[in-house]
């Protein structure tokens, strides 16, 4: 497709027009603050960014963290779905290998040796939260990180397990071990509902 | 044990005769006789019909070089066949095409009755419905009752990405179970030997394992105990589940109950690549799958062949893979000679004084375990330098099935170049005395360690020139005045002969490490700069035109080309 390009009349071609209309605005919004004595942050009630940090809505898609079960365990098992799915390629994790460490929970023997987020090339999508199926990873409400360096800026395991906190769910692999247990002891009784 | 006399045994052709049957209700012509997991000919099974018309029927517990078990019923058709009228004439609809009496269940004729394919012959004018409604809910049966006490561990298993139970759930399964109960646990991460890890929770009960290693491998070690919704895989009592084919049970577990300590939890499956290459380990050159993510090899898996390995391929072969991602690998060009460490100054530098040395006074050293393409260009330059040239042979012992007693993947190729004579290794007791006297001058050594083989340091030290170009770093390569850093088999193409002289290639899965070059594209160089050629005007170097070349000029490899190897590879006439 060709666009024609319009020609400029003598006016658009000497700028100036543009130019008074532009200090016309800078000199409308400066007569206000000086003399009469309106600025934006006295007409809202909280005062601006970044003295007054914004509020953050449910729902908001802020930096994915990792989070931990009741009992303060990982919830990962790095099952690199999220590293698979993950847009930008964001997500890198270390599997622990038949030698790794054991995992700090019973029955689910895995749990990422390590685990980063490049933050500066994450895209906050929410699609690593999506295809958890352990309910590990989450996008919580922090919408500024600075960092002085990009190697400061790749998160790792530690950092995204004590920036997340504890999210409490089901904690299945728990459930799991309660009902194998149960069917060890015998006479079988009190065994675990059905879920 | 019901060990065929050759393994792996080579598959019959199917017989000539054919058979008009209906699948889904096309017509097709299927031989009425195919090989059997030992490759002999028997009645085709209604499997193997719809295999041949190209329609896929899910199935776990079968596998076509392992003998019929038909346990997991997942390959449940619905199928039908001639009708039969009281005269015991086919009953023929008005249309003049015989009538089809579909089986159905003998004590409810309104409800369809399938049957197994895998091991249900075909018979003339039969019809198999691997699509009808009723086959469908048979699946989605058959699943539901595999699923029932399954854990769904898919999280943490090794196997999710390439399991069967997950493939079929997805494809034939139903998304919810009407099973309330608590499920069955059973033993988790059993230690079942020292490359086997087993979960048999996980387990579905094929016993694909139980007969591979009972029937193939002839160490009949592997069974099921307990009882009912109990039953359990395990290696007999006070036994551990160890021989030298332990790793293909867990290429054949369906699920994720087998895992292979070696692969466990290092990577998941969807991040590799595949590689189509050979194993280096001995000459029977198994063909095998490399699996590669972002220049690590994480594991080989075997590739079916049937002229060389069927779908197996030995323990210690398939684990023989971490010296390629080694640290110490050699990495730079390292040179004593004027014109620096760089690859042109020091094939320059080589090209100079091999073009100064007296003719006969060099003597070539390559390894068994180059490519043909490598052997045939150093043949090439010894053949203009009028060198001694040999090989190191590598002898252990054949097992009698997949392991071959010449654990060099390449003699044939070192044969048919003439780097090696008849018996490899005898001209090495010449180069020695050679240097020893003073005749040999300068010694060109490929992938070997000379100072093993009875050329000592103290030989090496007598040398005007040594030349080397090597992997990883050993007693000769520290001596070398020219260190020339080569690639593994991983990182370059090729072709290696096996002993039973199929020429088989493959290709590149991972980059070198550092300024590693392939051997043949420097050699081809060393070649042409040798000839007096300019560094700056040699041709560029193309894999498929040296091999074709080489094709050309060895006897016996006539007719091959590059472009028609393919992944199976070809026979050469050697």
């Amino acid at each position: 497709m060709i666009v024609e390009r319009k020609e400029l009349s003598l006016a658009e071609r000497l700028y100036l027009p543009a130019v008074v209309n532009g200090f016309s605005v800078t000199w409308r919004h400066f007569k206000r603050t000086v003399f009469e004595g309106r600025n934006a942050a006295k007409e809202t009630s909280d005062g601006y960014y970044p003295e007054v940090p914004w509020k953050v809505e449910r729902g908001y898609r802020g930096a994915p963290y990792l989070v931990r079960d009741q009992e303060g365990s990982t919830k990962c098992v790095s099952c690199q779905l999220c590293e698979f799915v993950c847009p930008p390629k964001a997500i890198r994790i270390t599997p622990p290998g038949p030698d790794g460490p054991p995992a700090d929970r019973d029955n689910a023997e895995k749990m990422p040796k390590e685990f980063e987020i490049n933050m500066l090339r994450c895209i906050f999508c929410g699609l690593c939260q999506e295809v958890c199926p352990e309910e590990a990873i989450f996008l919580q409400k922090d919408y500024s990180l600075t960092g002085l360096s990009r190697a400061e800026m790749i998160y790792n395991k530690e950092k995204l397990l004590s920036l997340g906190g504890t999210h409490a769910g089901t904690q299945k692999w728990r459930h799991k071990l309660d009902e194998a247990r149960a069917q060890e002891a015998f006479p079988i009784e009190n065994r675990p509902a059905a879920h | 044990m019901a060990n065929p006399p050759s393994f792996p045994p080579v598959p019959a052709a199917p017989s000539a005769e054919t058979l008009s049957i209906k699948v889904d209700g096309r017509s097709i012509a299927v031989p009425k006789m195919m090989p059997d997991w030992q490759g002999r000919l028997q009645p085709t099974t209604m499997l193997q019909a719809c295999q041949a018309a190209g329609v896929e029927v899910p199935h776990y517990c079968y596998h076509s070089k392992l003998p019929v078990a038909g346990n997991c019923r997942m390959c449940l058709v619905e199928f039908g066949t001639p009708m039969m009228g009281p005269d015991r004439k086919p009953v023929v609809e008005a249309d003049g095409t015989p009538k089809i009496a579909r089986s159905v269940l003998p004590y409810e004729p309104g409800t369809p009755r399938g049957a197994i394919a895998c091991a249900t012959p075909i018979s003339p004018g039969m019809e198999i419905y691997p699509s009808s409604p009723a086959t469908k809910q048979m699946r989605e049966a058959v699943l539901e009752s595999l699923l029932i006490n399954h854990p769904l561990d898919c999280p943490i298993c090794d196997q999710a990405g390439e399991c069967k139970l997950q493939e079929y759930s997805v494809e034939h399964g139903q998304s919810s179970s009407q099973f309330v109960e608590p499920k069955v646990h059973k033993p988790k991460a059993v230690d079942l030997g020292p490359r086997i890890m087993l979960d048999d929770e996980r387990c579905i009960l094929c016993t694909r394992c139980i007969r591979f290693t009972k029937d193939l491998v002839g160490d009949d070690k592997l069974g099921i105990v307990n009882r009912g919704s109990y039953n359990t895989i395990a290696a007999f009592p006070g036994t551990r589940f160890d021989n030298n084919y332990t790793l293909n049970t867990v290429d054949l577990c369906p699920v994720g109950a087998l895992t292979s300590k070696d692969f466990r939890f290092q990577m998941r499956v969807w991040f590799l690549k595949e590689t189509s290459s050979v194993c280096t380990s001995c000459a029977t050159g198994c063909n095998i799958t490399l699996w590669s993510r972002e220049g690590r090899i994480h594991r080989y898996t075997p590739r079916d062949n049937d002229a060389v390995n069927a779908s197996w391929m030995c323990d210690q072969g398939r684990l023989n893979y971490r010296w390629i991602g080694r640290e110490d690998r050699l990495r730079e060009v390292v040179s004593q000679r004027p014109g620096g460490r760089t690859w042109n100054g020091a094939l320059k530098a080589v090209a100079t004084s091999l073009a100064a040395a007296k003719p006969g006074s060099v003597a070539l050293v390559a390894s068994a375990r180059q490519t043909t393409e490598e052997l045939f260009l150093l043949s090439q330059l010894a053949a203009r330098l009028n060198a001694v040239t040999d090989s190191v042979p590598r002898q252990g012992e054949a097992d009698g099935l997949l392991v071959n007693a010449d654990r060099n993947p390449n003699m044939t190729g070192a044969r048919i170049t003439g780097i090696a004579g008849e018996t490899p290794g005898a001209r090495l007791k010449e180069i020695a005395s050679g240097i020893a006297n003073g005749t040999i001058r300068t010694l060109i050594v490929f992938g070997e360690d000379v100072t093993r083989v009875g050329i000592g340091a103290e030989l090496l030290g007598k040398l005007e020139t040594l030349v080397v170009s090597d992997i990883l770093p050993n007693a000769t390569t520290k001596m070398a005045h020219v260190l020339l850093p080569g690639c593994a088999h991983a990182e370059k193409r090729g072709t290696f002969i096996n002993a039973k002289g199929r020429v088989q290639r493959f290709l590149k899965a991972v980059e070198p490490p550092g300024n590693a070059r392939p051997e043949a594209e420097f050699l081809e160089e060393l070649l042409a700069l040798h000839a007096g050629a300019e560094a700056g005007h040699i041709r560029a170097f193309s894999m498929e035109s040296l091999f074709n070349r080489m094709a050309r000029e060895l006897p016996g490899l006539s007719g091959i080309e590059w472009a028609k190897l393919g992944d199976g590879g070809a026979p050469a006439a050697v």
